[in-house]
């Protein structure tokens, strides 16, 4: 199984050439019509092949640089017991982003090969970890509304044609839930303080809002992946419905909150029992997307420090290993 | 030593707990089999998942190719006769 399992592809693959590519083609999709699941050696189209990895291994990146903004207040949680929370979450993440590479390492990618993709900047990450976290309120808009927003975007996920994502993408929605609970509980916390914290927890609402509506991703029409991905199951609603959807349940919850959504064009649609809200700054996120947030390179280079600083240690764990290894032979004899 | 070797994989399997079998939970990557247990005690139990944990060598697994799956598989599927359904018993007999 895994990635081992994918040097040698499985008879099946060897017949491509005598078998009817066509035909195999017509297999999978059929399969994928009747909601089974493909497994790591089963015959899969090249590009639903590619699609997966670009799409898995993104996603693992976005666990791993999502540690950043938040471990930036592991040190100064205004509590034990938030500095305790946090660390669980950004421990969560990090256990995420795991779950996600094992998932893609299946489709004959190696972890090496992932991170150095990342490192280079070939591998693009969710854009939202390119925004700073400057107060206490950014951490639990980042859990309301980020994780609310990755959550949604997760649980159709959990029905993806390919067995190792949706298997992977089930443990992480269920381990996420209390990202958002706890997020939100910060957020209520501040929006019953003294004003100052009020205010703090609405600007800070005002930084995440339209970000994490970004986080669906560009508009159905302009969106690239969108129609093959829904053939293949990998992708269950469009970006749009999804984005409307977190709209339609996340501001009800501001109102709880009493705090003030910054669209000025947000408005209940009685007849489509939606709110209709305003145009979303595309140019701001291609501008993200493109290297150029406002942390964008202090990410990238935090992940490059932590990955030079840590290449001793990998290379003392494997020879301590072979050490190890060797001494037993010895012993054995 | 290479620099650059990649630690190998493993794979993860864990039993819930006492009186059910150990499951795969996954994949890990560490130098050797005694750090793998341990990744795999920060991966995959941070919610009490788990009370017990093997961990072996990916490379060391052998799988049946699923382009087998039918000569493997369904020698079994028109013997329905080894399911209890398949006999006819009148109701008033008890207790079979």
């Amino acid at each position: 199984m895994y990635t081992q399992g994918l040097d040698s592809l499985g008879k099946e693959s060897l017949h491509v050439a005598s078998d009817d590519a066509a035909s195999l083609e017509a297999r999978f999709q059929a399969k994928v019509d009747a909601d089974e699941k493909i497994e790591p050696k089963d015959w899969m189209p090249g590009a639903y092949r590619h699609t997966l990895l670009r799409q898995i291994s993104q996603h693992a990146h976005s666990e791993i640089v999502g540690m950043l903004p938040e471990g930036n207040w592991i040190t100064r949680a205004p509590s034990l017991k938030r500095k305790a929370v946090l660390i669980a979450k950004v421990q969560d993440e990090g256990g995420h982003g795991m779950y996600l590479y094992g998932a893609a390492e299946t489709l004959g990618m190696s972890r090496d090969q992932m991170t150095e993709q990342l490192l280079s900047g070939a591998a693009k990450y969710s854009s939202i970890f390119n925004y700073p976290t400057p107060t206490w309120a950014d951490i639990g808009a980042i859990g309301w509304l980020v994780d609310g927003a990755a959550i949604m975007n997760q649980i159709p996920i959990c029905r993806c044609s390919y067995g190792p994502y949706a298997r992977a993408m089930v443990r992480i929605c269920r381990e996420e839930s209390f990202h958002q609970r706890q997020g939100f509980e910060i957020m209520m916390m501040l929006a019953r303080g003294a004003e100052a914290q009020r205010n703090m927890a609405q600007a800070a609402f005002n930084r995440w809002w339209w970000p994490s509506l970004m986080m669906f991703g560009p508009n159905d029409a302009e969106s690239k992946h969108t129609a093959q991905s829904m053939r293949w199951k990998i992708k269950r609603f469009t970006n749009d419905e999804l984005r409307q959807h977190f709209v339609d349940v996340t501001v009800p919850q501001a109102e709880f909150l009493g705090l003030k959504v910054p669209d000025p064009d947000l408005k209940w649609d009685e007849a489509a029992q939606h709110y209709n809200f305003g145009a979303i700054d595309w140019s701001e996120f291609q501008n993200v997307l493109q290297g150029n947030g406002p942390c964008n390179r202090e990410r990238l280079e935090a992940r490059r420090r932590a990955h030079e600083r840590g290449r001793w240690v990998r290379t003392a764990a494997m020879a301590h290993a072979a050490k190890q290894k060797q001494r037993k032979v010895g012993n054995a004899a | 030593m290479n620099e650059n070797q990649e630690w190998p994989l493993f794979e993860v399997f864990i039993r819930s707990r006492q009186g059910l079998a150990h499951k795969h939970a996954g994949s890990i990557h560490a130098a050797d089999a005694s750090m793998a247990i341990e990744h795999a005690r920060d991966v995959y139990t941070r919610r009490q998942e788990g009370v017990s944990i093997w961990v072996v060598r990916s490379s060391e697994v052998t799988a049946s190719d699923p382009a087998d799956a039918e000569a493997l598989f369904e020698p079994a599927r028109d013997k329905i006769y080894r399911h209890p359904t398949f006999y006819e018993i009148p109701d008033e007999v008890k207790n079979l």
